[in-house]
C-alpha cells in the first residue's frame, strides 16, 4: 500500500484518501459562450498522461482536507505534494 | 460440466506464425497486437482481401491486456447500440472455433449478474427485459435460481448484502484467451499478414492532415491507413497526433486461487459487492476486481482493492475460505466517460480508432475485429459501430452503459 503525504497530517495509507482526478481544472468563465465542442472539451477530456500528472486528492477519512500532488503514473510515484493556494511546482 | 481439470487443454503450440522484420510499407497498419488488433487484421485479411497488413506490438503478442484478462463473454448490455456490438460479437464466437480452425474452449456456461438491493433488482429487471427486446438469452432468476444454477453461492438472508436474485444469460461464458490470441494470429499469418514484435509505434506522420507513415524502435513504415488497437495506450497514440481522447486510463487487477476440482459450474457477477468469478478449464478460480481510482500506467494495482474483493468472494462464497492465492496482476484499461467504446474514424484521414473498451474488452474481440476491419476498409463506419463515434461527447449521444458494464467504474 501506498503512503501518500498529506500536507497536514504527513504520510497516511493510500486507502485513506479519495482521487479527484485532474487538478488545475477551471469552470469556464463565461459558460453561456462556450460551443459545443468547448463544453465537451470541459466535462469530458481530461489529461491522461503516461508521466507527471498534476491532479487533486482529499484525505477523507483523516483531515478530510483537498490538496494537489503530481505525481507519475506510470510509477505511482509522488513527485510533488502541495496545498490549493499554492502554485504548480516545476518538475524537471 | 463438470469436466476433468485439464482433460481438455490442447497441446501447447509449436510456433505458428513467423517472426518477420517490417517491411517498407503497408497497405494498413495496425497498431497493437492483443485479441483486438489481431481479430481485426484476420477480419481485414478474410472479409475484405486486405492482407499488405502489419499487426506492431512493442513487447509479445497478446502480452498486454489479452494476456491478463478474466475472459468472460456476454452480451446482456442495456442500451439498444451496445446490443448490436456485443451479440454481434458473441454470434462470432459461437463459431470461431470452427472458423480459425484452432480451439479456443469456449465454454456457454452461463453468466450470472447478482443482485444485493431492490434497486439492484429492479434495474437488473430492466435489463432483462431491455435483453429480451433485442432478442438476447436474458433472465431473471431469484435467489433460489441462483442456488440451483450456482449451488457454492451463499444465498442466505443473514450476510451483509443478501443475494436477491440475477440476471442469467445461458450463452454467456468463458474461453480461453491465449489459445483466442493464438488461433487470431496464425489465421492471420496463414493469409499474409505480418506480426512484428518488439516494434513500439513512437511517432505517427501525416502530411496534409492525411496519416502516411508511423515510427517506430524499428524503423520507418509507411501505411496507406493506420488503425489504433491499443487499450490502455491509446491516449498516449492518439497525442502523437496532437488528438485529445476522453479516456482515463486506469489498473485493473486479477487474481487466481490455486488449481482446484471443478466446484463452480458458471460465472458469477457482483457489481455491487464488487468480485466476479469463474472457474478456467485448468481449476484456477479467476476473480476480478474493480479499477483503482487513480490513473494509472504501471500494470500494478493497490493492495487494498485485492482485500475488498477478497472479503467480497469470501462472504459470496464461503467454500473458498481455504484456496489459496496464487498470483495477481493488472492490466491497464482505457475507461470512456459513458463506459462504451470508441470506435471509428478521427479527424485526422485514414487514421483509425478503436478504444474505450474499458474493462470489458475481451468479450468483444471477434465483433470488434469484424467491424472494425469493416470501417477501415470502406472508410466509413460499420452500422454496428455508428453509435460509438468519437464525436458523441460532443453531440452528447452517449451509450451511458456503466449499469451493465459489470465493473465498477
Amino acid at each position: 500500500m501506498q503512503l501518500i503525504p498529506c500536507p497536514w497530517c504527513g504520510p497516511r495509507e493510500e486507502a485513506e484518501f479519495h482521487y479527484g482526478g485532474q487538478a488545475h481544472v477551471a469552470y469556464p468563465e463565461d459558460p453561456a459562450a462556450l460551443s459545443d465542442e468547448d463544453w465537451a472539451k470541459f466535462v469530458f477530456f481530461r489529461a491522461n498522461p503516461s508521466g507527471p500528472l498534476a491532479e487533486r486528492w482529499s484525505h477523507s477519512a483523516g483531515c478530510r482536507r483537498w490538496f494537489n500532488a503530481v505525481r507519475d503514473t506510470r510509477t505511482h510515484d509522488l513527485l510533488a505534494v502541495y496545498r490549493l493556494d499554492e502554485p504548480k511546482p516545476v518538475i524537471p | 460440466m463438470p469436466r476433468t481439470p485439464g482433460a481438455d487443454l490442447p497441446d501447447h503450440p509449436d510456433f505458428l506464425w513467423d517472426d518477420p522484420d517490417p517491411k517498407p510499407a503497408y497497405d494498413v497498419i495496425v497498431v497493437g497486437g492483443g485479441g483486438h488488433g489481431l481479430a481485426t487484421a484476420y477480419y481485414l485479411a478474410k472479409v475484405h482481401g486486405i492482407t499488405n497488413v502489419a499487426v506492431l506490438e512493442k513487447g509479445w503478442l497478446a502480452g498486454g491486456n489479452m494476456a491478463r484478462n478474466t475472459t468472460i463473454i456476454r452480451s446482456n448490455y442495456l442500451w439498444d447500440e451496445s446490443s448490436g456490438i456485443y451479440e454481434h460479437s458473441l454470434k462470432l464466437w459461437e463459431g470461431l472455433e470452427e472458423d480459425l480452425g484452432y480451439p479456443i474452449l469456449f465454454s456457454q456456461r452461463g453468466v450470472l449478474n447478482l443482485a444485493h438491493s431492490l434497486q439492484d433488482v429492479r434495474d437488473s429487471v430492466r435489463r432483462v427485459e431491455a435483453n429480451k427486446l433485442n432478442g438476447i438469452d436474458a433472465e431473471w432468476v431469484d435467489a433460489e435460481g441462483v442456488k440451483e444454477l450456482c449451488p457454492i453461492v451463499n444465498t442466505s438472508p443473514d450476510v451483509r448484502y443478501p443475494v436477491l436474485g440475477a440476471t442469467y444469460q445461458p450463452r454467456a461464458g468463458i474461453a480461453k484467451h491465449d489459445y483466442v490470441a493464438w488461433g487470431f494470429a496464425r489465421a492471420a499469418h496463414a493469409m499474409g499478414v505480418d506480426l512484428i514484435q518488439n516494434c513500439e509505434v513512437t511517432g505517427i506522420s501525416t502530411v496534409n492532415g492525411r496519416v502516411t507513415a508511423v515510427e517506430t524502435s524499428r524503423g520507418r513504415i509507411a501505411a496507406g491507413k493506420v488503425a489504433l488497437c491499443a487499450a490502455g495506450h491509446s491516449s498516449v497514440l492518439a497525442r502523437m497526433v496532437g488528438l485529445d481522447l476522453p479516456l482515463m486510463s486506469h489498473p485493473l487487477q486479477a487474481l487466481v486461487s490455486e488449481l482446484l476440482e471443478p466446484i463452480h459450474p458458471t460465472v458469477v457477477m457482483s457489481n455491487a459487492v464488487h468480485v466476479y468469478v469463474s472457474q478456467a478449464h485448468k481449476g484456477e478460480l479467476v476473480m476480478g476486481a474493480g479499477i483503482d481510482s487513480y490513473n494509472g500506467y504501471g500494470q500494478r494495482g493497490s493492495f487494498h482493492i485485492i482485500e475488498q474483493q477478497m472479503a467480497a468472494a469470501l462472504e459470496l462464497f464461503p467454500v473458498f475460505a481455504r484456496a489459496h492465492l496464487l498470483r495477481t496482476w493488472a492490466g491497464i484499461v482505457d475507461v470512456s466517460p459513458d463506459a462504451s467504446p470508441i470506435i471509428g474514424l478521427t479527424p485526422v484521414e485514414n487514421l483509425f480508432l478503436n478504444c474505450g473498451w474499458g474493462t470489458g474488452g475481451f468479450k468483444a474481440t471477434p465483433g470488434v475485429g469484424d467491424v472494425f476491419a469493416a470501417t477501415i476498409a470502406r472508410g466509413k463506419p460499420h452500422e454496428y459501430a455508428e453509435p460509438f463515434t468519437l464525436d458523441r461527447f460532443t453531440t452528447g449521444a452517449l451509450v451511458d452503459e456503466h449499469g451493465a458494464a459489470a465493473v465498477a467504474h
